[in-house]
């Protein structure tokens, strides 16, 4: 626990779960989408979906999707900037398998036509967990640059992808792997203490058997 | 960075020679990899927050369900009459008008919790400007008040939906009494103590929204929070000590938590929340 969350964050109110969280969902989304996202559908779930109005966690996803902090004056009135900035969106109601009360599914696409499709639950204080990536099911707060790597179940992929972090001299926080079934299709998630070069991102997009990369860049948590 | 019991801080700080609110900075700190002065920026602008957005309040606002706002500015402009006296009617119109710019989505920031906002400004803001206390002097007490919240979180919760509303409002209460204490010249001993009365005389508090909305109760329970901690730094001033040591306070608190009645926890299924008046707010 830092103190500076027991002492903040500077946030928008009403709710650090339900306004906070929330911005921060979208804004992780953005980030993993790595690019202006251009439609975003937003489906709430359980307490999200119930008392989401009043607690304005719909402007507050739009806000964190249109690239908006927890802080940011200008969340309230995010429905009005994201038809000035041609984000279109629908805000809808959805009954998630075993999710936690306060949990949204988000699917966006981007400018250039990437699609991505997450699960996302604010777990309190502002703190929140990707809990799914386009079907896969994950466990990141989005505190850390975080690496997805989606590929074909087969060998090799981890050691690639870990002596490339190595070799940028990048530090692995936490690496998680997950897959739908053996040979099938394959996820890694990696938190590290530095950022990943875009370089070494590109590089790896393009190695046979990755079918995807997905990068949250950001300065590590302080 | 965890801090397992605020009696141990005091105790490890004084082993060092530390001051309490430099021991709880260096411990965090450390953790974070950053220096002093890197940390204190981060409390200054904490701190500024806070001020900014007391100076934000608008008593014209409402919120969304139309619940909320305009009361701040009613008890600014009776604080004077006060029968409590002016200096606590100004802290009762920071805490509402703290509570009602976060039911209006304005930026504050949350202490514990989003819903809490108002209890510690309440107690600071117009305490270092009728004592004209020095900014630096303010970060130190909040070090104290986020460590000792650091310990609450530990020990026991501070989040409604997981305590009820002692591990908000109540947490908050005790946050702002050991840093009043702190400001006021109290010892460590005396610190601890505020704190502990503070928790005690909110201990078992229900969280029971309207409408699940952080408005009614929440807006005016700031108040209670402010007030109890005021009243409980001057008990622990007077040499009033608490019976049960802060520690085992906040123990009791995570055990009355952890069997309260879900009913009674966030939820809005108990209490206020179903009340012939709450069933009939409409969103």
């Amino acid at each position: 626990m830092n103190i500076f969350d027991i002492l903040g964050p500077v946030m928008v109110g009403p709710s650090s779960s339900h306004t906070a969280g929330a911005v921060k969902i979208g804004y992780v989304s953005r980030e993993l989408l790595g690019e202006k996202p251009v439609e975003a559908e937003i489906n709430l779930h359980g307490s999200f979906a119930m008392t989401g109005k009043g607690h304005g966690t719909d402007r507050a996803l739009v806000a964190g999707i249109l690239g908006m902090q927890p802080d940011d004056i200008r969340i309230p009135e995010s429905f009005e900037t994201a038809r000035e900035q041609g984000l279109k969106f629908t805000i809808g109601a959805v009954q998630l398998k075993e999710a936690h009360p306060n949990s949204v599914q988000l699917k966006l696409k981007g400018e250039e036509g990437r699609v991505l499709e997450i699960i996302a639950s604010s777990l309190g204080g502002g703190r929140i967990s990707i809990v799914e990536i386009d079907g896969i099911s994950t466990n990141f707060s989005g505190d850390y640059p975080t690496l997805i790597v989606h590929n074909l179940d087969q060998p090799g992929h981890v050691a690639e992808v870990t002596s490339m972090l190595a070799h940028k001299s990048v530090n692995i926080a936490t690496l998680n792997l997950y897959r739908n079934m053996r040979g099938g299709y394959a996820v890694m998630v990696i938190e590290t203490d530095q950022r990943v070069p875009a370089d070494a991102i590109r590089w790896l997009a393009h190695l046979e058997g990755v079918i995807k990369v997905t990068y949250l860049d950001k300065e590590s948590a302080v | 960075m965890i801090f397992s019991g605020f009696e141990e801080l005091i105790r490890a700080s004084e082993a060092e020679g530390d001051e309490l609110w430099h021991y709880i900075l260096r411990s965090d700190a450390k953790e974070k990899g950053i220096t002093d002065e890197e940390s204190l920026a981060l409390m200054q602008h904490m701190w500024e927050a806070m001020k900014e957005a007391s100076a934000d309040y608008d008593g014209e606002r409402r919120s969304a369900s139309g619940l909320s706002g305009g009361n701040g500015r009613k008890m600014q402009d009776y604080a004077r009459d006060c029968v409590s006296g002016a200096f606590l009617g100004e802290v009762m119109a920071q805490a509402i008008s703290m509570a009602e710019s976060n039911a209006c989505m304005r930026r504050i920031v949350a202490a514990p919790t989003a819903g809490s906002c108002g209890v510690l400004p309440a107690v600071l803001i117009p305490y270092s400007r009728k004592y004209q206390v020095p900014d630096r002097k303010v970060l130190e007490a909040l070090y104290i008040t986020a460590g000792l919240g650091g310990v609450i979180a530990e020990r026991a919760s501070i989040a409604g939906a997981e305590g009820g509303c002692q591990a908000e409002i109540g947490a908050a209460s005790g946050m702002a009494a050991a840093a009043l204490t702190y400001l006021r010249g109290g010892t460590g001993q005396q610190i601890a103590d505020a704190a502990a009365l503070a928790l005690k005389g909110l201990l078992g508090l229900v969280c029971d929204p309207v409408a699940g909305l952080v408005e009614v109760p929440c807006v005016k329970r700031n108040v209670i929070g402010a007030v109890n901690a005021i009243t409980s730094s001057d008990m622990a001033m007077a040499g009033i000590r608490s019976f049960i040591p802060i520690d085992q306070v906040i123990d009791a608190m995570g055990e009355i938590g952890r069997n309260m009645s879900s009913m009674y926890r966030e939820t809005g299924a108990g209490g206020l929340a179903v009340t012939p008046a709450a069933q009939q707010v409409k969103l």
